[in-house]
């Protein structure tokens, strides 16, 4: 079987975005990009599903600008087989990145397709349901812990309130939360050997995809901001302010 | 426009982030609901009182017992045709849904919406809420997830929708429900909860995070929470995490137990009315956005605020 895993370069997690001030996105000029968390943790499944032996190649793929090869290579790095870039230097929404997976999909006929649930910078959380909804295939969303079992998968996911575990029949489409597991860093070897796997280049347009996207944004706005309020110095003035705001007796 | 709300329910009553949709659909026009499940007539007759509400169907069978987006999303998508607009609670059966629908139709969704602008322009939060970005659709139908928490909840009484019993698209063969481990709760539901008490990674450990948060969420019939920190340390269930990648929560007062206020946990509570925060070290970023804090050991400031409220 093999497992498609589409990856998303992104601002790093760990950088606070800042809002350009002509009001028309998130400067990120001369920001740290990295893969998108949560195709990280699909990553590592994905290479554990192999390293278990119920998968035989993994194929990283992403949609976006030329440099998301670098994301691509950190894949190959982690350990997958073989990677696609569908280059594109405009941003391309979910339901268009769906309909170009729907075709890679439909070339390579991966057994899981294994998602991150979310990206973090637009935070559509769209991806995966719509490329199974294209493919008219089951949907494991939120996946917390992911078993394949003959000719089916069983998918545990997180939902409100606690889990809940669904069967689906392969081939299916997954996508991860964050407690699926730890992704690995990749070693300095397996770095330099990454450079040397197979990436192949494409576009939307060998998929015959039109990428025209449909929202526009008008404006993107810093939320507004709270300030420090007051330090009260022990446990009596809060109880004081407790019982002005009437949540105390 | 004529708008259709996924609502959801437990078979007896309307959650309440279907409250805040109801609200949000209220916006662009008149709002038509949707209660899918099996054995759901009282959801259905509960979904037809709420305020404004214009017409109530119900899709009752076997398929539809555990919302599998794979059964729910084709129906979904059939009624679309006789309405404009798809509104779902971005909740995690919302949003599991709506993508699905979205893709049927052939409409790129609009998520997370935190307030209508427009007839086709709506506000949302991108990178966790460090930004906010105002988008206009050109899909000649909307399909929208809504924050429970940037709406008000419609009353859920007042209305007297009629219910229409609708035939379903079936089990579509792909999945199957094997069972849930639902947490037992007898406290309010995080994200609907009046008060919050929250706890982080301070709290030592899960038998420490107890026995110091819970007697003070029950004082104040509060719901608990905990920071990502908390929750991967072990101290916490999962359920319970407030953040970027947890549970968004905006209640009248949370109050922050032992919490730092990483980046990632402010996403998630820092539209709460009021935020009190204990905390030792004084330097701590969760007081840049506290209404009230208190800085000191909370192992004895929580003892001696419990006993005293």
């Amino acid at each position: 079987m093999k497992i498609l895993v589409p990856v998303k370069r992104v601002i790093d997690y760990n950088v606070k975005p800042r809002v350009k001030a002509d009001g028309t996105g998130v400067d990120l000029s001369n920001v740290k990009m990295s893969m998108n968390p949560f195709d990280e943790i699909a990553v590592e499944e994905a290479i554990r599903l192999k390293e278990a032996g119920k998968a035989e190649e993994i194929i990283a793929v992403s949609v976006g600008p030329a440099k998301a090869q670098e994301t691509l290579r950190t894949a190959l790095a982690m350990g997958a087989d073989r990677a696609i870039l569908v280059e594109s230097e405009t941003e391309v929404e979910p339901l268009a990145v769906a309909k170009i997976l729907k075709g890679i999909v439909e070339a390579e006929n991966p057994g899981l397709v294994i998602l991150g649930k979310q990206a973090i910078d637009d935070d559509s959380n769209q991806t995966g349901q719509m490329l199974a909804a294209l493919l008219g295939r089951p949907q494991g969303t939120f996946a917390s812990k992911v078993e394949i079992e003959g000719d089916s998968v069983s998918v545990t996911r997180e939902v409100d309130g606690g889990l809940e575990t669904v069967k689906l029949s392969l081939p299916a489409i997954v996508t991860t939360d964050l407690r699926l597991n730890e992704p690995r860093y990749a070693s300095l070897p397996n770095i330099m050997k990454a450079k040397k796997k197979p990436l192949d280049t494409k576009s939307a347009a060998d998929y015959g995809v039109d990428t025209a996207p449909r929202l526009k944004t008008l404006k993107v706005t810093e939320p507004a901001v709270r300030s420090a309020g007051i330090k009260v110095p022990d446990v009596d003035t809060l109880v004081a302010k407790l019982k002005d705001m009437g949540i105390a007796n | 426009m004529k708008t259709l709300v996924w609502v959801e329910h437990d078979n007896a009553s309307v959650k309440d982030a279907t409250l805040s949709t109801v609200t949000a659909a209220a916006k662009l026009g008149e709002v038509h609901l949707l209660v899918v499940g099996q054995g759901a007539q009282a959801a259905a007759d509960a979904a037809a009182q709420i305020a404004g509400v214009a017409k109530v169907h119900l899709a009752d069978g076997a398929a539809y017992a555990n919302n599998l987006a794979e059964n729910v999303a084709p129906l979904i998508a059939q009624l679309m045709g006789d309405h404009d607009a798809f509104l779902a609670p971005a909740t995690t059966n919302g949003k599991n849904i709506a993508p699905r629908v979205a893709a049927l139709l052939d409409v790129m969704q609009i998520s997370d919406i935190l307030s209508v602008e427009g007839e086709k322009t709506f506000t949302r939060p991108i990178y966790a809420g460090n930004a906010i970005a105002t988008v206009e659709s050109s899909d000649a139908k909307l399909v929208i997830t809504v924050r429970g928490t940037a709406f008000e909840k419609a009353a859920s009484t007042g209305g007297s929708a009629a219910v229409e019993a609708i035939s379903g698209t079936g089990d579509a063969g792909l999945s199957s429900f094997v069972g849930a481990e639902l947490a037992k709760n007898e406290r309010p539901e995080l994200t609907s909860a009046k008060i919050i008490v929250s706890g982080g990674r301070a709290l030592k450990d899960a038998d420490t995070f107890q026995a110091t948060i819970f007697p003070l969420a029950d004082k104040l019939h509060a719901a608990v929470g905990a920071s990502r920190a908390a929750v991967d340390a072990g101290f916490a269930p999962n359920d319970y995490q407030v953040g970027q990648t947890g549970k968004i929560v905006a209640p009248e007062i949370y109050i922050a137990v032992g919490i730092s206020g990483a980046i990632q946990h402010l996403a998630g509570m820092k539209d709460s009315k009021t935020i009190i925060a204990i905390n030792k070290d004084e330097d701590a970023p969760i007081f840049q956005v506290a209404d009230i804090g208190l800085v000191g050991d909370l192992f004895t400031i929580v003892p001696e605020l419990t006993s005293k409220l």
